[in-house]
């Protein structure tokens, strides 16, 4: 069983990110860049299932600039038997994205798509559903709990209020949530062994795609800022507070 | 314009949110029509045909339909879709897994988590856990939105005369199928619905010490949420999750205890109306966005809180 898994490059999670002062965006300029943590869960998922006997090959797959090259090695280091980029400069969005992969799809056939949930710079949740649909699969999304036996998938989905599991035909789409696993640190061995690994380059043309995005980011502002209020000394003066000031309770 | 709802339910009765969907649509302007997709679920129609502003309510009546399976759901969402200028859903775990299926199969894109309606087709978004806010503009034909659940105040639940009519459309993809779900049941509110919210993290050291906080919660009629720190350290499941990753609350009060106050969780809970943080570090940063700090222990704090309320 062939497992992809597409990766995104993102500002690491321990960034505090600063708005540019003109508001079009996000400046990032020398912020330390890394695999999306979701994107993590979902390689980490996809070489346990090798680990299990269960798949034979993982695929890394990343959608976008030449840079993209070091998350792609994070993740030959983490155990994925090779990767491909699809480099593009364009602002890609989730619906090109989806495309693009479905066009990589048709080619590696892979029966096992494991995407994470969201990714932390965009948090749109939009591109493991819409591959789904493209490509005619079922998903699994928000995945706390995968298993695969006689060719059906099942999966245990965190939703408001609790879990739900569905049981999926193969093909299918899973999207990772924060409990499926803990990833693993990539060792030095590993590390060195994954510059030798085949990461093959891809561009949108070849695969047919169009990136152009249909959606105009108009501007980005920093968020309304909160102020701070004060200190109370004790429980009571809390309570007091609460109660007489704030009418809360 | 017309705009369709997608109705977030359970067969017996409307989640609160789609009473914020139908809120944002109203901002945008132009009939609105609410799909309740599900199985014996006519109720729920008669009741979405009662929101104040809604034209009227579709009623998909399908065994096909009845877990909301997006194999299934977005197809029929998409058909009927085509014909309006909005499909608008809330932003929960159902219209997170249906929705992207929904633009995919229109060939547009989709714009998730909106908080607020620039205009027919721009909309105000968070990026980044909520440390930036983007304005977005779609050049799509059809918008293909989800709408942020504490971002709008709900429309009326009285009010509406819609009409009821059946939607005989079936799709059954034949590719999914449920097998079970574990709802936690609760006495206490809904998270994401509660007027009172306490939430520990990691300083609540164990998920026992979380009953440190049920005394107070059940005097309040709170609801008990959690920080990531408390979730990743296996106190208490996902599901009780405040932050940009899990729930988005705004209640009236919302008592952080044991937070630090991580970026991550601030962008769940920075736009409830009154904040109280307790917390044993005076520099923590949750002392920043609150309105009213306590440095205290909090093992000493929460009996004491519990005994004055």
């Amino acid at each position: 069983m062939k497992v992809l898994v597409p990766v995104k490059r993102v500002v690491d999670y321990n960034v505090k990110i600063r708005v540019k002062p003109d508001n079009s965006g996000v400046d990032l300029s020398n912020v330390k860049m890394s695999v999306n943590p979701f994107c993590e869960i979902a390689i980490e998922e996809a070489v346990r299932l090798k680990e299990a006997g269960t798949a034979t090959e993982v695929v890394a797959v990343a959608v976008g600039s030449t840079a993209c090259q070091e998350q792609l090695r994070t993740c030959l280091a983490l155990g994925a038997d090779r990767a491909v980029l699809i480099e593009t400069d364009a602002d890609a969005q989730p619906l090109a994205i989806a495309k693009a992969l479905q066009a990589l799809q048709a080619k590696e056939q892979a029966d096992i798509v494991i995407f994470g949930k969201q990714s932390i710079d965009g948090d749109n949740s939009q591109t493991g559903q819409m591959f789904a649909a493209l490509t005619g699969m079922p998903q699994g999304t928000f995945a706390s709990e995968v298993s695969i036996a006689d060719g059906k998938m099942q999966v245990i989905r965190e939703i408001d209020g609790g879990l739900e599991t569905v049981s999926l035909s193969l093909p299918a789409v899973v999207t990772t949530d924060l409990r499926l696993n803990e990833p693993r640190y990539a060792s030095l061995p590993n590390i060195m062994k994954a510059k030798k690994k085949p990461l093959d380059v891809l561009s949108p043309e070849e695969l047919g795609v169009d990136m152009t995005p249909s959606l105009e980011i108009v501007a980005v502002e920093p968020p309304s800022e909160r102020q701070a209020g004060i200190k109370v000394e004790s429980v009571e003066e809390l309570v007091d507070k609460l109660k007489n000031e704030a009418k809360v309770i | 314009m017309t705009i369709l709802v997608v109705a977030d339910h359970d067969n017996a009765e409307l989640k609160p949110v789609t009473h914020i969907v139908v809120a944002a649509a109203a901002q945008i302007g132009g009939d609105i029509d609410v799909l309740v997709a599900g199985e014996n679920c006519a109720a729920v129609a008669a009741e979405a045909a009662k929101i104040a502003g809604v034209s009227k309510a579709l009623c998909a009546d399908n065994a096909a339909y009845g877990h909301q399976l997006p194999e299934n759901v977005a197809p029929l969402v998409a058909e009927l879709g085509a014909n309006y200028s909005h499909v608008m859903t809330a932003h929960s775990t159902v219209g997170k897994n249906f929705l992207p299926r929904v633009a995919a199969a229109l060939d547009v894109a989709q714009i998730s988590d909106i908080q607020s309606v620039e205009s027919a087709d721009t909309f105000k978004r968070p990026i980044y856990a909520g440390n930036a806010i983007a304005t977005v503009k779609s050049s799509d034909a059809i918008k293909v939105l989800s709408v942020r659940g504490t971002a709008f105040d709900p429309a009326a639940s009285e009010g509406g005369s819609g009409t009821v009519e059946a939607v005989a459309s079936v799709h059954d993809a034949g590719i999914s199928s449920f097998v079970s779900a574990e709802i936690v049941k609760s006495e206490r509110p809904e998270l994401t619905a509660a007027s009172i919210v306490i939430s520990g993290g990691r300083g609540m050291q164990s998920g026992d010490n979380f009953s440190l906080l049920e005394g107070i919660a059940d005097k309040l009629g709170a609801a008990i949420g959690a920080s990531r720190a408390a979730v990743d350290a296996g106190f208490v499941p996902n599901d009780m999750q405040v932050g940009q990753t899990g729930k988005i609350v705004a209640p009236d009060l919302y008592i952080a205890v044991g937070i630090s106050g991580a970026i991550q969780h601030l962008a769940g809970m920075k736009d409830s109306k009154v904040i109280v943080a307790i917390n044993k570090d005076e520099d923590a940063p949750i002392f920043q966005v609150a309105d009213y700090g306590l440095v205290a222990d909090l093992f000493q704090a929460l009996p004491e809180l519990e005994a004055k309320l």
